[in-house]
């Protein structure tokens, strides 16, 4: 069976502004970023679909020790965010002070964009990842 | 299925970075667990080595063969177990489906890691690589990154306040310390107080220092025989009365399971039915803990406190010996180290000795029944239930 939208596919397409999914013919879920079958029930009749770049904040991070390659970065945040059509996305926040932090962007609105991790000795070239603004 | 005992148990001292090689380590381990049973090398029929990072921390892949080797136990079938943190409770879980099976009778079993000797850049990195490497990862995410998120979450799906909870938190890393002051192999002989957990370097926020398991060195082996062979070697048989394990998705996906680890549930309900036990029937328990909040989430997923309360047993003691269920008395991964792929074997030989009445210092009187819990990476879980056999 062909997988109906690959890493690079969804890498390329986040990087013309455009967020990819997959929408289940059989339960109506959304599953991003992409898998071989739906999230929620396991289906494999998908749809690929542009999902709408809008969600909150369901927790977050702000990192000061970075793995090998990465120290350049800190301090970044890492949140995890719900969009508004289901599915949970991990990426940075980015436009604020990591220092100030704090648990009050659980629930804030925001909206997606992307950056480029140009990969490392161990992952094959440059990935397309998240990022996260408030709307 | 027949019944599977542990007749010899061999357990290195877990320590920062070490000159001996993984092999080394491993093997004096294995010659340990191997003389206790009152067995010789050749009567091993197959190794199962947990062992997660040896191509990165020494360019060494493919040591179970070697390994083997090593010990004398010429030509035997030697498998490597990859399952990041819990790679030798995976480990462990299939040696005894072998020997249940009647397939074998005599299984050596471990596991090995020198993730101190990686310094913390390296290791962070390579640790890393138990999370989605392409959808998770580019975002910077480390393993305490990780459960930072889901210490945020916990506060929030919970309502304990931040604060609270980091004093909550802190108290759990207080207690796994001053119990391994009482451990002879543990990493730390050091009492810490909240504060000290409090006042220490945020990693990655609310995770401070102290809210995190050390890297170490280290390795711990067992010997698991039949109970037919295991009435041969000892009076004092430990069996393993009940295994789970489970998987899941990458972080994001596991959604509103969250803080919760379904995996977790899933792999404790096969062990408690298999065992035909309920949490309450547990004497003590030797669950993840590597980072502070990890031992809340465990232990109410586990079954022993109800969700989002966990805080509040530890700072009422419910978790010391004499409290309702005495959790890492062995100083857990915090205080007695966490090399990885010897962390279940590490755990399960806690559980041995304290079932055998041989904890010394901190051993938990009457125990009868032991219960091993292990996560790897942010989805692979085993748990594994022993009880006193005689």
């Amino acid at each position: 069976m062909d997988y109906k939208l690959t890493f690079k596919d969804y890498s390329k397409a986040l990087t013309k502004g455009t967020l990819l999914g997959l929408k289940c013919k059989t339960c109506g879920n959304i599953t991003t970023p992409p898998k071989m079958t739906c999230q929620e029930c396991g289906g494999t009749d998908l749809e690929v679909v542009e999902v709408k770049k809008k969600g909150k904040i369901v927790t977050f991070t702000n990192v000061s020790v970075a793995p090998e390659g990465r120290q350049n970065e800190v301090p970044y945040i890492i949140v995890l965010v719900r969009l508004d059509e289901g599915p949970w996305i991990m990426g940075n926040l980015i436009d604020i002070d990591p220092a100030s932090a704090n648990m009050d962007l659980i629930g804030r609105d925001v909206s997606v964009g992307f950056k480029i991790f140009p990969g490392d000795k161990f992952s094959p070239g440059d990935q397309a990842r998240p990022v996260f603004s408030f709307s | 299925m027949r019944k599977v005992a542990i007749v010899g148990t061999g357990h290195t001292p877990f320590t920062f970075a070490t000159e001996k090689t993984s092999i080394e380590l491993f093997s004096e381990a294995a010659m340990d667990a191997i003389n206790e049973a009152g067995l010789k090398s050749k009567d091993m029929q197959a190794l199962y080595l947990g062992n997660c990072l040896g191509d990165f921390s020494e360019g060494q892949a493919m040591m179970q063969s070697y390994a083997a080797n090593d010990i004398g136990a010429f030509h035997i079938p030697a498998t490597r177990f990859e399952g990041a943190c819990a790679s030798s409770s995976l480990a462990v879980r299939d040696a005894f489906i072998w020997v249940a099976s009647g397939f074998y009778d005599v299984v050596l079993v471990g596991g090995v890691e020198r993730a101190a000797s990686m310094g913390t850049s390296l290791a962070t990195r390579t640790f890393a690589m138990f999370t989605d490497s392409h959808y998770e990862y580019p975002a910077g995410l480390t393993f305490p990154a990780m459960f930072a998120m889901l210490a945020h979450l916990y506060s929030h799906k919970y309502g304990v306040p931040l604060e609270r909870l980091k004093e909550q938190m802190a108290q759990v890393s207080v207690q796994s310390h001053a119990y391994g002051m009482s451990n002879p192999k543990a990493q730390f002989h050091k009492e810490i107080t909240k504060e000290d957990v409090l006042n220490g370097f945020m990693v990655t926020s609310p995770l401070q220092l102290l809210d995190c398991c050390p890297f170490s060195d280290g390795a711990a082996a067992l010997v698991l025989v039949s109970e037919e062979k295991a009435k041969e070697l000892t009076d004092k048989p430990v069996f393993i009365t009940g295994i789970g394990q489970a998987s899941s998705g990458r972080l994001s996906a596991q959604k509103d399971d969250l803080p919760r680890l379904r995996a977790r549930e899933e792999s404790a309900k096969q062990a408690y039915d298999l065992a035909g036990i309920k949490p309450s029937d547990v004497d003590l328990c030797e669950l993840h803990d590597c980072f502070s909040i990890a031992s809340l989430i465990a232990a109410e997923s586990l079954g022993f406190f109800e969700f989002g309360k966990a805080g509040e047993a530890w700072e009422k003691g419910e978790t010391k010996i004499g409290g309702k269920i005495p959790i890492n008395v062995s100083g857990g991964l915090k205080a007695k180290g966490h090399p990885i792929g010897a962390t279940g074997a590490s755990q399960v030989s806690e559980i041995y000795h304290q079932l055998r009445g041989e904890a010394g210092e901190r051993q938990v009187e009457g125990a009868k029944i032991g219960l091993t819990d292990t996560l790897g990476g942010d989805g692979v879980i085993c748990t594994l239930i022993m009880e006193k056999g005689w």
